[in-house]
């Protein structure tokens, strides 16, 4: 079991005739065969990946002849929101948004938009969500995580990689695997994964990745406090970050007295979660 | 991208809120000359990207023509918090009898924007959040609607605001919607807004900040960019699309991923020792690119070891070994670089790197960051 998505989804690749769409689907398809439809403007009609996934101009066209639930969006970020309100329009369930640099303003629209309608929206700047064995919706490398019982979620990318594969180089294996993007604003938060990882009976442990900026972690740690029962084990990367200078993702940021790393590790101790301080050391304090 | 105080009152007075008379000088000759043309009394006001500006001499009041050459060249000479001041606003001096803040900013929880007014003008905002919460009102705005004139209303009501001023701050909030919402801002505010005798708003400072993601369809802001605090170094690495930004220690790095290198630095701390700067080389990195990054963590003196770590996702770590190769024969003799690879091609990148004994190669994150503080700590200063 997993959360989000599963081995059932039907995928849809949003600008899958771009170098990037079409190189990451290939590697959906090789692990777990449910790419079933792209999306290119003006590509309507051609077939990709061995001749075997048709092409659409539209998304309410790939929906309509393929059953498509589920869309990953690999197109430029000043065309992504956009992309992204096309499949909310054509009621697309959930939708995994990979580009990055998308301006807050759209994201904005984004959002105002979620809130009436049954999508839900993962990202934008995320690497996607892995289900090992199961199901891949993204750009985790699908070699890096065997399957498990532990629910990893997170703000980044390849500091995510870095730790589930710790957990594999100690057999430890993960029920599902989510980054919710490094933006200020994002479709779903922790508070939302951590409620579902809660509720799956297959999630035994969870292991949360957060850093710098807002005030995410924060929130999460009172919704832990009061409402998680599993163990929480947390990592929080920027301790030693400055002030005022964003680090690489958007939403990475310490403004004033918000989004320090102490605030955050702080409010995560209260909430009897543990801290690790450096990737390797969840294989140490992690109970399996 | 954060806007000066002259910059962001231009874009006020273009839409129509009232700002004093003023003019931007560079010496205190040209000061002089300003302050001429507009009148005394003036205020001189550093133009630095930086807060606690007028606790740190920034801001004099001149009432004469004899006094302003001085007090221009006193400005000009400083640093504020360690920028050094190139240019000053001259602006003529305003009676007010009371001050307001008014701003614009995203909330990230909300994921929209949010009016903020206060009756307590001339302070930060935060300091009056923890001081006196109930001099402040804030409303969410409505993203696909835009800000309303009864929410203006409600927050000015809400704080007990003479009613004869409700006009001229609906005007004015109306106006730094615009501003905030056709220039991508992510922070617009007006502090403070002040009451002048004739009971009138005038902005007397003003904020902006433009969202730098997108500065692609801002293209007015991308002329002012060579204004933003940048070091020379900073800006090399802009041109090669690396995300670089100098800090204090000696530790130089470079990573893939952004979260990923704000860990590499936290294990170097952690180590025994600080970042020199934050890298990301970002996904899927070429050779030319990796050999660019390398080339400027080298440009800064203080470093005394570098550490590489890559998880190769997109990236694959036999293209970042080749960038690497390339660079080395340039490197300082005995500069010790510490490189970890990890993911997709690890085993093939390390195999070109093994004919490079100045490399040494680690296994884990930790524990490159150890050799790395380890060997720097060898390294005559």
């Amino acid at each position: 079991m997993t959360i989000l998505l599963n081995e059932n989804a039907h995928i849809l690749v949003q600008g899958i005739t771009g170098r990037e769409g079409l190189y990451h689907s290939e590697r959906m398809q090789a692990y777990a065969k449910n790419v079933v439809a792209g999306t290119s403007p003006g590509h309507g009609g051609e077939w990709v990946l061995g001749d075997k996934v048709p092409v659409f101009d539209t998304v309410r066209d790939a929906k309509e002849s393929t059953q498509a639930d589920t869309s990953v969006i690999f197109v430029p970020a000043y065309a992504a929101a956009d992309a992204i309100m096309e499949s909310i329009e054509a009621e697309i369930r959930l939708i995994v948004c990979i580009s990055e640099g998308i301006p807050i303003k759209d994201m904005l629209k984004v959002r105002a938009l979620l809130e009436h309608s049954e999508s839900r929206l993962i990202g934008p700047n995320s690497p996607g969500i892995l289900s090992p064995g199961k199901v891949k919706a993204g750009i985790i490398p699908g070699s890096i995580a065997i399957p498990g019982r532990v629910g990893v979620v997170s703000r980044s990318g390849t500091l995510t990689y870095e730790v589930v594969q710790v957990l594999k180089d100690a057999n430890i294996g993960v029920s599902t695997c989510v980054g919710i993007g490094g933006d200020p604003i994002v479709g779903t938060n922790f508070v939302e994964c951590l409620d579902l990882f809660e509720s799956d009976p297959h999630t035994d442990q969870i292991i949360l990745i957060g850093e710098i900026g807002g005030n995410e972690e924060e929130l999460a740690a009172e919704f832990i406090l009061n409402q998680v029962t599993k163990p929480v084990y947390a990592y929080i990367a920027g301790r030693t970050a400055p002030e005022n200078r964003r680090m690489g993702h958007a939403g990475a940021i310490i403004e004033g007295k918000t989004g320090s790393a102490r605030s955050k590790i702080e409010a995560l101790l209260r909430a009897g979660v543990q801290l690790f301080s450096y990737p390797e050391e969840i294989a140490e304090i992690i109970r399996i | 991208m954060k806007l000066h105080e002259y910059q962001a009152k231009l874009f006020f007075a273009r839409e129509g809120i009232p700002v004093p008379k003023s003019g931007l000088a560079n010496t205190p000759i040209e000061a002089r000359q300003v302050a001429a043309e507009i009148g005394y009394p003036v205020v001189l006001k550093a133009q630095v990207l930086s807060g606690g500006r007028g606790k740190a001499g920034g801001v004099r009041l001149v009432r004469n023509d004899s006094e302003i050459e001085s007090n221009a060249n006193l400005i000009l000479n400083s640093q504020i918090r360690g920028i050094p001041v190139q240019r000053l606003l001259v602006e003529k001096a305003v009676d007010y009898s009371g001050e307001f803040y008014l701003g614009i900013v995203n909330d990230r929880s909300l994921a929209k924007p949010i009016l903020i007014l206060s009756s307590s003008g001339g302070i930060e905002i935060e300091e009056v959040a923890l001081t006196a919460p109930e001099r402040i009102e804030k409303a969410a705005i409505n993203p696909l609607l835009g800000l309303q004139n009864y929410t203006v209303r409600a927050l000015a009501s809400g704080l007990g605001i003479d009613y004869a001023l409700w006009k001229p701050l609906q005007h004015i909030a109306a106006a730094l919607w615009k501003l905030f919402d056709r220039l991508d801002a992510t922070l617009v505010e007006i502090n403070p807004l002040a009451v002048t005798p004739e009971g009138s708003l005038m902005a007397l400072d003003g904020k902006m900040t433009i969202d730098d993601n997108a500065l692609y369809r801002q293209k007015d802001f991308l002329e002012l960019s060579d204004q933003i605090v940048e070091t020379p170094t900073e800006q090399e690495a802009r041109k090669f699309c690396l995300n670089y930004i100098q800090l204090n220690g000696n530790i130089g790095c470079m990573v893939n991923g952004a979260g990923l290198a704000m860990a590499t630095m936290d294990c170097i701390q952690q180590a025994g020792s600080e970042p020199a700067n934050f890298l990301d080389i970002g996904g899927g990195a070429t050779a030319d690119k990796v050999a660019a990054a390398l080339t400027i963590i080298m440009k800064d003196p203080k470093v005394k070891a570098v550490l590489i770590n890559i998880f190769g996702g997109i990236t694959r770590c036999d293209e970042v070994a080749k960038g690497l190769a390339a660079v080395i024969p340039e490197m300082p003799v005995g500069l010790p670089i510490v490189v970890r690879l990890a993911g997709t091609n690890a085993e093939e990148g390390r195999k070109i790197l093994e004919n490079y004994p100045q490399l040494l190669q680690a296994e884990t994150l930790m524990s490159a960051a150890k050799i790395a503080v380890r060997e720097s700590m060898q390294v005559p200063a």
